[in-house]
C-alpha cells in the first residue's frame, strides 16, 4: 500500500493568505501538493458548512488562512473566522473527527515562506492522524 | 463648456511611490487623464521595500499591493516606466512635456514574468531593492508584486549588452520577449498640470566616519534592516546579521544619523520618521526573538503622530530600552560585534557591546532632484528639497506644478497620502474646466442573456511557456477536463494572457456559444480583470468567469513532483468548473447622486475644504455651530506666517463664493443615507432644516486643553499658549520690558495617562513664541522646560536658532515635573531638576506659558452619533485606515480634516482639508455611482429578523426595513448595495442562511469544495 496522501482544503482570504500563497509561488518555495486552495473574499466568509462539506466529501483536513490579527482588510473578519474554527473544532469531536483536522493560521501577503511552512506543518499533522474516518465510511 | 477650454485635461504625476499612486488614483477618479512617470522599472516606491509600518504593524506590501493593481488596471492612468523628464515648457493649464523612455530590452506585451531568463542569466549584481544585502541577476523584476510585472535588463551589467556575448535570456525566453536592440525614445505630452512625487533617498552614512558603516558588515542602515526583516527579503525574514548569518541577541539603533547633525552629516533638519521606524523595528525584532535585547540611543524621542506615543509606551512595556545619549565611538571586536561608547544624560561614560548596529538613517533629497527641478523649472530650498510655503504647502515655485510627499520635506506615510490627495486637488482645480476631456471609457457589445441556458463551459489551460508545462502534463489535464460536466470546449494555450489567445477566447465564446469560462493559469489577483474584460468584449457578463491557479499555487510550488502536480491541476480545474457551472450573471446598477457636499465645521479645515470643493465646481453646504467662521486660527500668532490674516482672507473667499451656502449657529441632528445620497437634518437659529448631499466632510475641530496645574487660573502671569499669542499679536509692552524672564512648560497634562498622546504642535509653537520674544526683546531670558523637544522636520531649524540665540532648554521627566509657586515679588518661582547639572534649579519668571496640547471637540459624541462614525480612545475621529486612508472615514462618502482627526499644525490641516476636497471630487465628478456586484443580498422570505448580520457587519451596513412587497408581512434585513464592502461575514454568520454572497454563494463554494475532493462524476447525458 502506498503512503497515505491526505487531501486538504485550505480557505484563503484574498488580501493576505491567497496573496501569501502566490508569494510562495513566485519565490518557488516547495511545499506539499496535498493542499488545494479555495479563494474567499475574507476569512470572515469561512463558514462552518464549507468545512463540513469538505469533511463529508472526504477531506482529511481543512485549513483556514486569514490576515494577521489586527490586519484584516474588513477589520475583524479573521477574528470571527477564528471563533467559528474554535467552535467547529469542538463540534468535530462529537461526530468522531479529531479537532486537529481543522486549523486556522494568520499570514500577511509577504509571508510566502511562513505560508509554505504552515501548510507543510498542518499536512504533517493530518498525515499523522491518518485518513479521515468519514472517508473510510464513504469507501465502505 | 469643457470642449472650449484651451487647457489640457491630463496631469503628469512624477513618481510611482505611495504619493504618486494616491495622486494618480484621485486625479483619474476626479475625471482627469494621468501619465504616471516612473524612473525605475516598476511602481511601488519605498513602501514596497518596507516590512511592517508603524503604528499598526501592518504589512507594507499587503497594503500597497491592491493600490498597485488599481493603478495598473486603471483605464485613465498610463504608467511610463524607466522614463525621465527632460523638460516642461508652457504654462499652467497648457504644458508641453518632453520625456525620455529608456530601453527595457524586454517587450512588455510579450513578457509573462516567468523568470526563466533570470534563472539562466549568469550575471549576478547587487540587489538594490534589498539595499545591496544580497544579489540578483542582471535581468530582473524588483519584487514579486511589482506593477507592471515585467522583467527588465540592467544594461550596464548585462554581459550581452556590454560585451556582445552570452544571450542566454533571449535563448531561454519562452515568449520571445527579449530585445537587445531596444532603444531609448523621446516622447512629447500635453498636460495641464504636474504633480511631483519623486520621493527621497536614504542618507548614505559612509560620509559619517564615526559609524564605520562602509568598513564593518554588522553596522547596517535601517533600510537594510527593513529588508532583512521582510519575509521576501535576502534572508526570507530570518533575523540574522550579515557577517555570519547568526541571530543577533543584542541590537542597538543609533538615531539621527544624517539628521539633526550639522557637524558629521551636514543635515540640519529632523527626518521626522526615524524615531517611529526604529521603535517599530525594535518591537518587530522582539517579536522575532523575545529574548533579544533592543536598545535605542536617541536625543529626543519624537513620537508626535496619531497613536505614536502609545506605540512608544508599548515598546517600553515590551522591554525596548531607550537611552538618551550621544554615541561618540564605535569599535569592532574580532567576532563581528561592535563596542559602543557613549555619554549618558548625566555625562557619564559607558561602553557596551552589541551584535548588530542599525543606523537610523535620515531622509535626503533624491540625488537627481536638482536635475529634475531644472527640467521642471522649480526651486529647491536650502536643504535641497522642493521649495514650498507654509500656507501653500504643496505649491512649488512654478504655477501649475505641485509637489507632495517626502520630496518637500521628510514625512510619514499618512501625511504623504494627505499631501498626495491635496496635490490632486490642486492639480485638478487649475484645469477644472477641462475635466473629462481626456478621459477614456470602455464600450462593450450588448450582453447576451444566458439566464435560461444550460451551462456551456469553455476551459483554457495555459502552458505559461514552460512555467506550467514543464511540471504539469497539460495535455493530460486537457483530456481529463474535456469530460467534466457542462464542459463544451477544453483546450490548451501557450500563453492565455497573450493578445492572440485573448482573441481566440473571444472567438470561442461566440463560436461555441459558451456561457461560462474557466482559465487555468496563474493567479486571479493579477489576471482576473483581464479575462473578465475579454468576456465583456465577447458580449458575456464578466462575472461568468472562474480561474484555477495552476501556476503560482501548483507548478511553481511542486516543481519536483510532476505527477502530483498534474493530479492537483486536474482537481483545481474540476473545482473551478463546478463553481463556474453555478455562476450567475451579476449586474452593477447605476444610482444617481446629489452632486453637493456637506461640510461640518468652519475652522481652517472646514473653510479650506468648502472652498476647494466649490472651486472644483461643486456646491457646498457649510455648517458652523457658532456665529463666527474661522475657528482657532483667529487666535493663533505665528512668527513664520500671518495666520490671522490668512484665516480672515479665507473667510472672505468662502463668504463670497457663489457655490458655498453658510449656515451659522447650526448643528446636525440626524443623518441617514449612503454615499451619493445623504440626507441630514439640522437645527438652526430659525428651526430645523434638511440638507441633501452626496458626501460629507467632518471638520468639527479641537481646542486647547485647559489645565488644572501650575497655578493656571490662579495667577495672572500663568498663561496658555494662545494667551501669549494674544500678547504677541497685540504687540504688548510686557514683552519688551527690560530684564523680563519668560518660561514655558511643555507637555502640560499631556503625554500622561489621562491624555496619553502628543499634541504635535506645542514644541514648535513655544519655540516660535520664544523667538518672537527675542526678536522684540533680545535681552529677555527664556527657559523652555520640555520632556522631549519635538520640532520634527524642518521645524528643527527653529529649535537650532532658539538654542543659538540663548533660549535655555531644560529637560524634565514625567516623574519629576517642575513645581511652580508665586514668588514674593510678584514673579513666579519654578523649581526643576537640571538634567545636565543634576541638581535643583530655581527659575524666577515674569511669565509662564503652559503648552497644554489639544483636546478633541466636546461635540465629538454627538457628531459620531449623527454620522455613525467611530472615536479613538482619546476622542478623535477614527479614519478608515490609519496609513493609506487618513482622510476617509469608514463610511463611504464621508471624509474628515483638521484637529478632529488629530492635533496638527495649520499647514497639515490645510493639506488634509484640500485632500478631503479631492476625495469628495472622486465621488461628485461622476454622473452616477455603480453599485452591486460582489456583495451580500438578503432574501426577505428567509430572514427571521434576528439582527445577527446587523451585529456582525464590520461597517454597520445591515438595517431592518419594512417589507416593500407586502407591508403586512414582517420586515427583513437589508444591505444597501452602495454601502456593502463585500467581505461576506454576514453571510457566514446568518443562522437562517438568508443572505447570499454573490460570486461566493454557498452553493458555488460547496460545489467547488466537493469537486476539489471527489473525483470526476459522469457527465450528464
Amino acid at each position: 500500500m502506498s503512503e497515505f496522501e491526505p487531501k486538504i482544503i485550505a480557505f484563503c482570504c484574498q488580501y493576505c493568505a491567497y496573496n501569501a500563497a502566490d508569494t510562495a509561488g513566485s519565490m518557488r518555495l516547495q511545499y506539499t501538493p496535498n493542499v488545494e486552495i479555495v479563494l474567499i473574499p475574507c476569512s470572515g466568509r469561512f463558514d462552518v458548512i464549507l468545512a463540513l462539506k469538505a469533511f463529508q466529501s472526504g477531506a482529511d483536513g481543512v485549513y483556514v488562512a486569514g490576515c494577521l490579527e489586527g490586519g484584516c482588510h474588513f477589520l475583524d473578519g479573521n477574528i470571527r473566522a477564528k471563533k467559528r474554527v474554535v467552535y467547529l473544532q469542538n463540534e468535530l469531536k462529537k461526530i468522531g473527527l479529531e479537532p486537529e483536522r481543522l486549523a486556522m493560521v494568520n499570514v500577511s501577503a509577504s509571508q510566502g515562506p511562513q505560508f509554505a511552512a504552515y501548510i507543510d506543518e498542518f499536512a504533517g499533522v493530518v498525515k499523522g492522524l491518518g485518513p479521515s474516518p468519514i472517508k473510510k465510511q464513504l469507501a465502505a | 463648456m469643457a470642449n472650449t477650454t484651451t487647457k489640457s485635461g491630463a496631469v503628469m504625476v512624477i513618481g510611482g511611490g505611495i504619493a504618486g499612486i494616491q495622486s494618480a488614483l484621485d486625479l483619474a477618479e476626479m475625471g482627469f487623464y494621468v501619465y504616471m512617470v516612473e524612473k525605475g522599472p516598476a511602481i511601488g516606491g519605498r513602501m514596497a521595500q518596507l516590512d511592517k509600518t508603524f503604528p499598526t504593524n501592518d504589512c507594507s506590501i499587503c497594503m500597497i499591493s491592491p493600490k498597485l493593481n488599481d493603478v495598473g488596471g486603471h483605464i485613465n492612468i498610463e504608467i511610463l516606466t524607466l522614463t525621465d523628464v527632460l523638460s516642461v515648457k508652457g504654462s499652467e493649464g497648457d504644458f508641453t512635456v518632453k520625456l525620455r523612455k529608456n530601453p527595457r530590452y524586454i517587450d512588455m506585451s510579450k513578457c509573462i514574468a516567468c523568470g526563466e531568463c533570470a534563472t539562466k542569466c549568469p550575471k549576478k549584481v547587487s540587489n538594490y531593492f534589498n539595499e545591496g544585502v544580497d544579489t540578483r541577476k542582471a535581468i530582473y523584476v524588483e519584487y514579486a508584486q511589482a506593477v507592471p510585472l515585467k522583467f527588465s535588463i540592467n544594461a550596464e551589467e548585462c554581459i550581452y549588452l556590454t560585451k556582445g556575448k552570452c544571450g542566454n535570456c533571449k535563448k531561454v525566453c519562452p515568449a520571445d520577449a527579449v530585445n537587445y536592440e531596444d532603444k531609448a525614445e523621446e516622447l512629447s505630452l500635453k498636460v495641464g498640470s504636474v504633480v511631483v512625487a519623486s520621493g527621497f533617498d536614504v542618507f548614505d552614512p559612509t560620509v559619517a566616519e564615526t559609524y564605520r558603516y562602509s568598513q564593518w558588515p554588522n553596522v547596517i542602515t535601517s533600510m537594510e534592516y527593513e529588508r532583512i526583516l521582510s519575509a521576501s527579503g535576502p534572508f526570507q525574514g530570518h533575523l540574522v546579521r550579515p557577517s555570519d548569518h547568526k541571530e543577533p541577541k543584542k541590537i542597538a539603533w543609533l538615531q539621527c544619523v544624517g539628521s539633526r547633525d550639522v557637524n558629521r552629516c551636514d543635515k540640519r533638519y529632523c527626518s521626522a520618521v526615524c524615531c517611529m521606524y526604529a521603535i517599530k523595528e525594535a518591537v518587530i525584532s522582539k517579536e522575532h526573538a523575545s529574548d533579544l535585547e533592543a536598545s535605542i540611543f536617541y536625543m529626543d524621542i519624537r513620537t508626535y503622530g496619531k497613536d505614536f506615543e502609545k506605540y512608544y509606551n508599548r515598546a517600553q512595556d515590551a522591554g525596548v530600552r531607550f537611552v538618551r545619549s550621544r554615541v561618540h565611538t564605535l569599535t569592532p571586536t574580532t567576532d563581528g560585534n561592535v563596542i559602543l561608547e557613549y555619554l549618558d544624560d548625566l555625562g557619564e561614560r559607558h561602553s557596551e557591546t552589541f551584535d548588530l548596529i542599525v543606523l537610523s538613517v535620515g531622509l535626503t533629497p533624491r540625488v537627481n532632484l536638482p536635475t529634475l527641478a531644472d527640467s521642471l523649472g522649480i526651486d529647491l530650498n536650502e536643504e535641497g528639497f522642493i521649495q514650498t510655503q507654509p500656507l501653500t504647502p504643496i505649491n512649488s515655485t512654478r504655477a501649475g506644478v505641485f509637489a507632495c510627499g517626502a520630496v518637500n520635506e521628510p514625512k510619514d506615510i499618512p501625511t504623504t497620502v494627505m499631501e498626495a490627495s491635496a496635490a490632486a486637488e490642486a492639480a485638478g482645480r487649475v484645469i477644472a474646466e477641462a475635466k473629462g476631456t481626456m478621459t477614456k471609457t470602455r464600450t462593450y457589445p450588448p450582453e447576451r442573456d444566458i439566464k435560461d441556458e444550460v451551462p456551456r463551459i469553455g476551459v483554457f489551460i495555459c502552458h505559461c511557456g514552460i512555467n506550467i508545462a514543464s511540471v504539469i502534463n497539460v495535455e493530460e489535464v486537457v483530456n481529463y477536463c474535456k469530460d467534466l460536466p457542462f464542459v463544451e470546449l477544453c483546450t490548451n494555450t501557450l500563453f492565455a494572457c497573450s493578445a492572440d489567445s485573448l482573441g481566440k477566447i473571444k472567438e470561442a465564446i461566440i463560436e461555441h456559444k459558451l456561457n461560462r469560462l474557466v482559465v487555468a493559469s496563474c493567479t486571479p489577483r493579477t489576471h482576473e480583470p483581464m479575462f473578465r474584460e475579454a468576456l465583456a468584449q465577447a458580449g458575456l457578463n464578466k462575472y461568468l468567469f472562474e480561474m484555477a491557479n495552476i501556476r503560482d499555487q501548483d507548478s511553481w510550488v511542486h516543481q519536483k513532483e510532476p505527477v502530483k502536480a498534474t493530479q492537483k491541476a486536474k482537481d483545481l480545474v474540476r473545482g473551478a468548473v463546478a463553481k463556474a457551472a453555478l455562476l450567475e450573471q451579476m449586474y452593477q446598477t447605476k444610482m444617481g447622486l446629489t452632486k453637493e457636499a456637506l461640510v461640518v465645521g468652519a475652522g481652517a479645515a472646514g473653510l479650506n475644504s468648502a472652498l476647494s470643493i466649490a472651486q472644483l465646481g461643486y456646491p457646498v453646504h457649510l455648517l458652523e455651530r457658532s456665529d463666527t467662521l474661522g475657528g482657532n486660527g483667529l487666535k493663533i500668532f505665528s512668527r513664520e506666517k500671518d495666520v490671522r490674516g490668512y484665516v480672515a482672507n479665507l473667510v472672505k473667499e468662502v463668504e463670497s463664493h457663489p457655490l458655498i451656502k453658510i449656515y451659522k449657529n447650526s448643528v446636525p441632528k440626524t443623518s441617514h443615507g449612503f454615499v451619493g445620497n445623504f440626507e441630514t437634518k439640522c437645527q438652526g437659529p430659525d428651526g430645523e432644516f434638511s440638507i441633501s448631499h452626496g458626501v460629507t466632510v467632518l471638520c468639527p475641530g479641537g481646542h486647547a486643553h485647559t489645565p488644572k496645574s501650575y497655578l493656571y487660573g490662579e495667577n495672572p502671569k500663568v498663561l496658555l499658549s494662545l494667551d501669549l499669542d494674544e500678547l504677541l499679536a497685540s504687540n504688548s509692552p510686557e514683552i519688551k520690558k527690560p530684564g523680563q524672564t519668560f518660561a514655558f512648560i511643555q507637555c502640560v497634562e499631556s503625554r500622561e495617562p489621562e491624555r496619553p498622546y502628543c499634541s504635535k504642535i506645542c514644541c514648535t509653537h513655544s519655540i516660535e513664541s520664544a523667538l518672537t520674544i527675542l526678536d522684540r526683546n533680545p535681552e529677555a531670558t527664556i527657559y523652555i522646560l520640555a520632556r522631549d523637544v519635538r520640532s520634527y522636520g524642518f521645524r528643527e531649524k527653529l529649535y537650532q536658532e532658539a538654542r543659538s540665540r540663548g533660549v535655555r532648554f531644560i529637560k524634565y521627566c514625567v516623574d519629576h515635573k517642575p513645581e511652580v509657586v508665586a514668588g514674593p515679588n510678584g514673579r513666579l518661582q519654578i523649581k526643576i531638576n537640571d538634567h545636565i547639572l543634576n541638581r535643583p534649579l530655581l527659575i524666577e519668571a515674569d511669565y509662564l506659558t503652559l503648552a497644554t496640547g489639544i483636546d478633541p471637540t466636546p461635540m465629538r459624541e454627538e457628531i459620531v452619533e449623527v454620522f455613525k462614525g467611530q472615536l479613538s480612545a482619546e476622542g478623535f475621529l477614527f479614519e478608515a485606515h490609519m496609513k493609506l486612508r487618513p482622510v476617509d472615514l469608514a463610511t463611504d462618502g464621508q471624509y474628515l480634516a483638521g484637529l478632529a482627526h488629530y492635533p496638527k499644525p495649520l499647514e497639515e490641516t490645510i493639506v488634509q482639508a484640500k485632500a478631503s476636497a479631492a476625495r469628495v471630487a472622486t465621488i461628485l465628478s461622476k454622473d452616477h455611482i455603480m453599485v452591486g456586484g460582489v456583495i451580500a443580498v438578503v432574501d426577505p422570505d428567509k430572514c427571521a429578523v434576528c439582527c445577527t448580520c446587523v451585529r456582525a457587519c464590520p461597517v454597520q451596513v445591515p438595517k431592518i426595513v419594512r417589507n416593500e412587497k407586502d407591508p403586512a408581512l414582517r420586515g427583513h434585513a437589508f444591505m444597501e448595495p452602495a454601502m456593502c464592502h463585500g467581505c461576506g461575514v454576514c453571510v457566514s454568520e446568518c443562522p437562517g442562511k438568508a443572505i447570499k454572497f454573490q460570486f461566493f454563494t454557498d452553493e458555488q463554494l460547496l460545489a467547488k469544495v466537493e469537486a476539489l475532493i471527489v473525483e470526476k462524476k459522469a457527465k450528464p447525458a
